[in-house]
């Protein structure tokens, strides 16, 4: 079928760290996707959130240490999120993902609005939900 | 000799570590300021070294900014949490142009890490220890002797057995890692001496190199197997 063909040659590797309900529903919707995802997290209850037909990787380990994330396969990724609930978990993770491996695309979420404004100016792609939120509730609610 | 200078010194965390630093430089007549998240431990250090402590969080930068972090000459993060120790440090110099930033890191892997992200040195309790206990150890293949503050490289002994596949192969011969130099043999009964080229490793051979935290092992591997 030259569509599982196409999808063959375009699977991705892709590593989350952190299986809260976005880490978990990302890992879900890429595995959906038919790419290769690897999710890490502390908790191995955090796993519950990944469906019964996820065909990837659920690892326990801290995705801050170089070891962990070698484990997780970061040397082949295509890619890696840092999800945890840590700002500065995801910001050290992520650096390591980008600086130490070279992961090519490297995304990292940062609550703190400051902190993200600085680590984008050090290059690191990083995405603040406290902004984003606080943005669209503001352009919903100002024509009020 | 002149006076020592007095510095401005911000330090994160007021754990043991933080505590005992603070009251070490203010002895030697800096000027320190403790960052602390914890009310009660800020009190507390307060009532033992007078104000010198900020209560707050050290990663934030409005935090640091109100601790007047512009015109520090040093920061150190002292805290237990690695990751919070780098994301001061890196705050601190990108963007208060803090000249040197000092982590204290408790995972020794984040050791050459931190360093490649910026961080201009680190202090790893367990290396230290570490260090410590290989130099107990009678003839120990690998000993680290000194760790250049600020760069990556670091100073090494090796001794040279019997078993080593280095020997009666001279320098040249072996091909050791571009960064990496070795800077003395020191032989019983002779002096010390700067090796040539063609020098040639023996047995017992005690032998001095200037290496870096990632060449370290493969020079390991060529002179001691």
């Amino acid at each position: 079928m030259p569509g599982t063909e196409a999808l063959k040659l375009n699977r991705k590797t892709i590593v989350i760290m952190g299986c809260g309900r976005v880490g978990g529903k990302l890992a879900s919707m890429f595995d959906a996707a038919g790419h290769k995802v690897t999710v890490l997290d502390l908790d191995a209850y955090s796993f519950r959130r990944l469906p019964p037909t996820f065909s990837g990787t659920a690892l326990i380990g801290n995705g801050t240490d170089e070891e962990m994330l070698r484990k997780a396969g970061i040397e082949s990724a295509n890619a890696f999120i840092a999800l945890t609930q840590g700002d500065n978990r995801n910001v050290m993770a992520a650096q390591i993902a980008k600086n130490i491996f070279k992961v090519p695309r490297v995304i990292c979420r940062i609550y703190d609005p400051l902190r993200k404004d600085i680590y984008e100016q050090l290059g690191l792609e990083s995405i603040s939900p406290t902004e984003v939120f606080a943005d669209l509730l503001f352009n919903r609610l100002e024509k009020i | 000799m002149s006076a020592m200078k007095s510095l401005y010194i911000v330090i994160v965390g007021g754990g043991n570590i933080g505590y005992y630093l603070s009251k070490a430089l203010l002895n030697q007549g800096h000027e320190v300021l403790i960052i602390e998240r914890d009310v009660r431990r800020c009190e507390r250090l307060e009532d033992e070294l007078g104000s010198c402590c900020m209560r707050g969080d050290g990663c934030e930068t409005v935090v640091l900014s109100e601790s007047g972090l512009n015109r520090a000459d040093v920061l150190i993060a002292t805290t237990s949490q690695d990751e919070d120790n780098l994301v001061s440090c890196q705050v601190a110099k990108h963007r208060f142009k803090v000249p040197r930033t000092i982590a204290l890191v408790n995972n020794p892997n984040n050791d050459s890490i931190f360093r490649k992200l910026g961080v201009d040195a680190t202090i790893s309790v367990t290396n230290t220890i570490l260090e410590h206990v290989e130099q107990e150890i009678p003839a120990h293949p690998l000993i680290h002797l000194l760790t250049m503050t600020g760069q990556m490289e670091e100073v090494v002994e090796l001794l040279i057995t019997k078993d080593s596949p280095a020997v009666g192969k001279s320098i040249g011969q072996l091909k050791l890692p571009q960064d990496t130099t070795i800077a003395l043999i020191m032989r019983d009964g002779e002096r010390p001496k700067i090796p040539a080229h063609d020098a040639v490793f023996k047995e017992n051979d005690r032998v001095i190199a200037l290496t870096t935290l990632e060449s370290e092992k493969i020079l390991g591997k060529i002179l001691l197997s």
